[in-house]
């Protein structure tokens, strides 16, 4: 099973190979480490944010393991998705088939829409909808916005894409 | 000492502007010792000439030459026969063939005069031509009032951050898009109210097509790409789209999440598009306000705004322009 980890590490040297370990001991299989050097807390710990494939029953172990190690485990669960993109798009959006629009996205396997807000002020007048898209990496964030300019192309929907794409 | 005389071809907004401003600004001039003197001043009327210099307050008062107009001479005629050795090329902006300040300043640099401009068509159809004919000809070509008006981008990538890679410039550059996206942003009014709001104030043509279909930005990505990103490109590898379509409820939809939708132009993606910009972000300036991000490798991103057009203040850009070729070295004078 794939589990993203949020911990919160001291800036001092060998921290991250602390933090490794447990996991190692629990063969867990690191997919990604992201280690937020410039966004430090309010505490000054710096975040790391951890993907890693492993069997759930050790998760509990690990937590012990890292707190023995003085190492804060801030959230752990199932999260496939470590990017996120917001969107806007514009245009005769349900009468173009909203659902096959989401539906195009989310057979990809690594994306879905995840959260949508429509409006729509008139019968014949264009209608907006928000969605943020969430995916398992940049790459594939990139490959999900293609995927939604192509069919929004074919359906005439302008589509309003963020300047950078955002972390979750 | 350096007197230059000067020819400006061109006599409308900014035309005005650069009258007011040289006329203004010429006593600190000639205290950094540059006697800048206007010899002659056309328009599609004519041209008026005086080799002592114009006198602005009689010429201020007039929108056209009809009146005060001494030759018929046309702008051409004027470059190729006047003894000036600086022309300021203001005429409207055309970016399908670039004329008629494409003549003028093909003229103007194999004449061996410096071409200082605000008209971006010239610079779109043929850039690296008239790059190549000022270097062939020993002068200057200038053109910080082309894009983002007094806001300094070009001079600001060209010199200060000298040594740097630009990795990309994205960019907020057409006042009346972003006047219209503001207000629509603002009052949740939809855009054709917003036009014609800012046609009303002045902001808005009253063919508003070419800021609005994002061509104007475009245009100023040809610009910026081919100048700063030694690119040779045309209008149409841009990938455009206005703002015709937005709606406000997608602007309300975007500032629930923290977002405002700006026309970005974006170099070297060379993309006009509306685009969600974070409301923290430095580029997110209101009204008729411009801005540009400008990331490098050494600087990481340099964000710098101001008034995008304007009559006084284009000719500001070109004030700068001015002094630049005479009071800066060429950076190769270095090395």
């Amino acid at each position: 099973m794939r589990l993203s980890m949020d911990l919160e590490l001291q800036d001092v040297p060998g921290q991250l190979l602390l933090a490794l370990q447990p996991l190692r001991d629990n063969k867990a299989n690191i997919i990604c480490v992201v280690h937020h050097r410039e966004k430090k807390t309010p505490r000054g710990l710096i975040p790391v944010r951890l993907v890693v494939e492993m069997d759930r029953s050790k998760l509990d172990a690990i937590k012990k393991q890292l707190q023995s190690s003085g190492i804060a485990l801030v959230r752990a669960g199932e999260e496939r998705f470590i990017e996120a993109v917001s969107i806007i798009l514009v245009g005769h959006i349900l009468d173009s088939d909203l659902g096959d629009t989401i539906h195009r996205i989310d057979s990809t396997g690594f994306a879905e829409v995840m959260d949508l807000e429509l409006t729509m002020p008139g019968v014949d007048e264009p209608s907006s909808a928000y969605i943020k898209i969430r995916a398992t990496g940049k790459a594939e964030i990139q490959k999900a916005i293609s995927i939604l300019r192509q069919v929004s192309e074919e359906k005439k929907l302008l589509v309003i894409e963020p300047i950078e794409v955002e972390a979750v | 000492m350096k007197e230059v005389k000067i020819s400006l071809i061109g006599y409308g907004i900014v035309g005005h502007g650069v009258v007011e401003v040289l006329n203004k600004k010429r006593n600190i001039l000639k205290g950094l010792g540059l006697d800048l003197t206007l010899i002659s001043v056309t328009d599609h009327t004519g041209t008026i000439l005086d080799d002592k210099g114009i006198d602005a307050d009689k010429i201020l008062s007039e929108k056209t030459l009809a009146n005060v107009a001494t030759s018929g001479m046309k702008g051409k005629e004027v470059i190729e026969a006047i003894d000036s050795e600086l022309v300021i090329e203001v005429t409207p902006t055309n970016i399908v063939h670039g004329q008629p300040g494409l003549d003028h300043m093909e003229s103007a640099l194999s004449g061996g005069k410096h071409v200082v401009t605000s008209n971006k068509g010239p610079l779109v159809v043929a850039f690296n031509h008239l790059k190549k004919l000022a270097v062939d000809n020993d002068v200057m070509l200038k053109f910080e009032a082309t894009v983002g008006g007094t806001m300094p981008l070009i001079s600001l990538a060209e010199r200060t951050l000298i040594g740097n890679t630009i990795y990309g410039i994205k960019g907020i550059f057409n006042g009346t898009c972003n006047y219209i996206l503001t207000r629509m942003a603002e009052e949740s009014i939809p855009y054709l109210h917003a036009l014609s709001e800012a046609q009303d104030m002045g902001i808005a043509e009253v063919d508003p097509s070419y800021d609005v279909e994002g061509v104007d930005t475009a245009g100023k990505v040809v610009i910026l790409a081919n100048a700063l990103f030694d690119m040779s490109i045309k209008y149409s590898d841009v990938s455009v789209i206005g703002i015709t379509g937005i709606t406000p409820e997608a602007l309300s939809l975007a500032k629930k999440r923290g977002y405002v939708v700006k026309l970005i132009g974006d170099v070297p993606a060379l993309t006009v598009r509306p685009t969600l910009v974070p409301a923290g972000s430095p580029i997110n300036v209101s009204g008729t306000l411009n801005s540009a991000a400008i990331s490098t490798d050494l600087s990481g991103t340099i964000t710098v705004t101001g008034l995008g057009a304007g009559s006084i203040e284009t000719a500001s850009a070109i004030l700068s322009d001015i002094i630049s070729i005479y009071m800066t070295k060429p950076i190769d004078f270095y090395f």
